[in-house]
């Protein structure tokens, strides 16, 4: 398989989003354990590979429809750490005027096509953005990501065969990091994609904390929809660090399994370790760790100062337009 | 015995599985220790093993589907579809399939399921978590729906709704679970479409179900306060619904605030006040109010989530303006 060159910007970005993903979060965790954000935060923490390298050779005009577990995915695609905060917050100013929170939070201007609360809505929403790509032959690609909870999901396979018979621009990114809320995957790795293989499209199962493998696979994936070759499917297979939501402490798994599988699944010491990323400096990766911890100092001082959405907020944007009364 | 809503399900959940062995417990993380994410069906598996308690694929679809396709071949299924939102993935097998099984088979078919889930906002969880749903459900001919407001009613509510031979979705307010009551010992049902008078009065009646029942005793106590006596009705079961308690009450009291957390239109609200409408119109005295949430999606953030839902000051509000008609 083609082990592909980086180039140094590329590089730079790469580490720059993963480590933003993980610190962004472990912040938004400690804020969360003191009562400062609202409603069910999910954290993606030692998945931050899978979303950087899905999303690295991207541009805003293509599309990611999310999960729940959704906030790497919105840094990957691009999303302001700021306008983000503002949302996870509830505030006035956030991405969705506090109106999506953490498991709704979007970004149509970056392509990002929303987190979902619902598992298995995203790709139907993908294989759309997909056909929108393909109708206006405009070269974009989308990409739904997929949790292996949601890989059970009607609306999943229905997708993968749809996807299959327009010959959709469409990426499956599965995310198995191998639990579903409480329960733990009775399927052995790889069978997600065995299954998505059978509807007919390329799948390969990929090491999920492997950011160059991922970014590898994920290239041939994006150039294969881009030149019109239709789907594919990736299994990502990596670990859930923290528990389901933030809360949960995860009594439902052995604890020195778990110790076990977080060290070996860190994408990010992994991504420093590895010959291609020789080319980061130390002093680089200093400058953009603080950058990161400036960005996201800034974006809480800005949050907790922004306004709440006023009163009126609650009836705008049901509609468009609307000729009825909405109270 | 003084217990919560949860332990009240819970228990009549080991009751009923103690019972009969037909009835099966089915859903997404069931079987989990911590039985679920609000720990309802905590206990159970341990109790009656992983054949009977069922942990299920995310696949809302197939969990309800089976769930009836099981009830209609001999099984008692209580099915969990964790959030009434999921209602989006399944109302096919609801509204096409379970719902309809006993007319369009020419009365052949039994289907003894019940559908347990979670409605309503109050924990910030948005648009997707946090919906009503039961007029849309209550409008569908061939499944009952029950709407419990406290522990007792919700024991007995569910046991009859476990034995009863048509499809029963049970909602359960997420707001609620944590609400104690005293619930009766051992065997306890309660017979579907009996309202509850939950505060006897005579200026005005007040309707609510699930946390709306709540909020309108809420309301009555503070009304009682300023010396107005308010009649309030729980309606515990939305289909079939209590029309004669109702009409009844409204005869005595000549004015009628229903308060409802779904959204306004086709909501059930507007139900009562077409019965109202139609069958009490000699008897209305003022124009009947309907307190309901707005037409729009429910919002994540908090500050317009507490605006969203009926509160108790508005019902307050429109029991003076019926009042002062
Ligand atoms: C239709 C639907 N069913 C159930 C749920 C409840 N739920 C939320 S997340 C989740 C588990 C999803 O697991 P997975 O797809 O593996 O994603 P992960 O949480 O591991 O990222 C469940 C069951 C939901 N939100 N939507
Ligand atoms: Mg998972």
């Amino acid at each position: 398989m083609q082990q592909s060159q980086i180039a140094l910007e590329k590089l730079h970005d790469a580490y720059r989003l993963m480590k933003t993903i993980r610190e962004f979060e472990e912040r938004m965790r400690s804020e969360y354990q003191q009562g400062k954000l609202p409603g069910f935060i999910h954290i993606y923490r030692n998945q931050e590979a899978v979303a950087v390298a899905a999303c690295l050779d991207m541009t805003n005009e293509d599309y990611i429809a999310s999960t729940h577990r959704g906030h790497g995915h919105c840094i990957a695609k691009g999303c302001e750490i700021e306008a983000m905060l503002l949302e996870l917050a509830c505030k006035e100013d956030g991405l969705c005027n506090g109106k999506g929170g953490s498991m709704h939070i979007a970004d149509m201007s970056k392509g990002m096509l929303g987190a979902n609360a619902i598992v298995g809505g995203g790709p139907p929403i993908a294989a759309g953005a997909a056909l929108t790509a393909k109708t206006l032959n405009n070269g974009a690609v989308s990409m739904a990501f997929i949790g292996d909870g949601a890989s059970d999901q009607g609306t999943v396979a229905e997708s993968l065969n749809l996807a299959v018979v327009l010959q959709l621009p469409m990426i499956f990114m599965y995310e198995n990091n191998r639990y579903a809320e409480f329960t733990k995957s009775p399927k052995p790795d790889g069978r997600i994609a065995e299954r998505a293989g059978a509807f007919g499209m390329p799948a390969e199962v990929v090491d999920g904390s492997d950011f160059f493998a991922m970014y590898d696979a994920c290239q041939r994936a994006i150039t294969r929809g881009r030149e019109g070759g239709g789907p594919t499917a990736i299994e990502a297979v990596c670990n859930r660090y923290y528990g389901h939501f933030e809360g949960d402490p995860q009594a439902y798994r052995d604890q020195d399994e778990l110790a076990q599988e977080r060290a070996v699944s860190d994408p990010i010491p992994r991504f420093l370790a590895d010959p291609r990323a020789a080319a980061l400096s130390a002093e680089s990766i200093a400058e953009i760790d603080a950058a990161i911890l400036a960005e996201i100092d800034r974006g809480f001082e800005v949050t907790y100062a922004a306004a709440d959405p006023t009163p009126d907020k609650l009836y705008t944007d049901v509609y468009i337009h609307y000729e009825g009364r909405l109270r | 015995m003084k217990m919560s809503i949860r332990e009240a399900i819970n228990q009549t959940l080991h009751q009923e599985m103690a019972r009969d062995e037909r009835v099966i417990v089915l859903g997404e993380d069931v079987a989990s220790d911590q039985g679920g994410v609000y720990g309802i069906t905590e206990g159970l598996p341990a109790q009656f093993g992983v054949h009977r308690v069922i942990d299920t694929p995310i696949t809302e679809s197939a969990i309800v589907g089976a769930a009836g396709g099981a009830a209609l071949t001999g099984l008692r299924p209580v099915a969990e579809l964790m959030f009434v939102d999921f209602l989006g993935v399944c109302l096919d097998q609801i509204l096409n399939q379970i719902a309809k099984f006993r007319y369009m088979f020419g009365g052949q078919a039994r289907t003894p399921l019940v559908i347990r889930t979670m409605i309503g906002a109050g924990t910030g969880t948005g648009p997707q978590h946090s919906q009503i749903l039961y007029p849309l459900l209550a409008a569908i001919p061939g499944i009952k729906v029950v709407t419990p407001a406290n522990a007792a009613d919700a024991k007995g509510l569910l046991t009859t709704a476990i034995r009863d031979d048509d499809p029963v979705i049970f909602c359960e307010h997420k707001a609620l679970y944590m609400d104690e009551c005293e619930v009766p010992e051992g065997e306890y049902l309660l017979p579907f479409g009996q309202a509850r008078t939950a505060v006897q009065g005579s200026d005005i009646t007040i309707v609510g179900m699930s946390r709306t029942a709540v909020i309108a005793e809420q309301a009555a106590a503070q009304l009682a306060q300023k010396g107005v006596s308010a009649e309030v009705i729980d309606l515990r079961t939305l289909s079939p619904l209590d029309e004669s308690t109702i009409l009844e009450s409204l005869a005595k009291t000549g004015r009628l605030v229903v308060v409802d957390e779904s959204n306004p239109y086709c909501s059930m609200a507007s139900e009562i006040a077409g019965l109202a409408a139609e069958q009490g119109f000699d008897t209305l005295d003022a124009p009947v109010k309907r307190i309901t949430s707005p037409h729009t999606p429910v919002p994540a953030t908090p500050c317009l989530e507490a605006d969203y839902v009926p509160s108790v000051e508005r019902v307050m509000a429109a029991v003076e303006e019926t009042l002062s008609y």
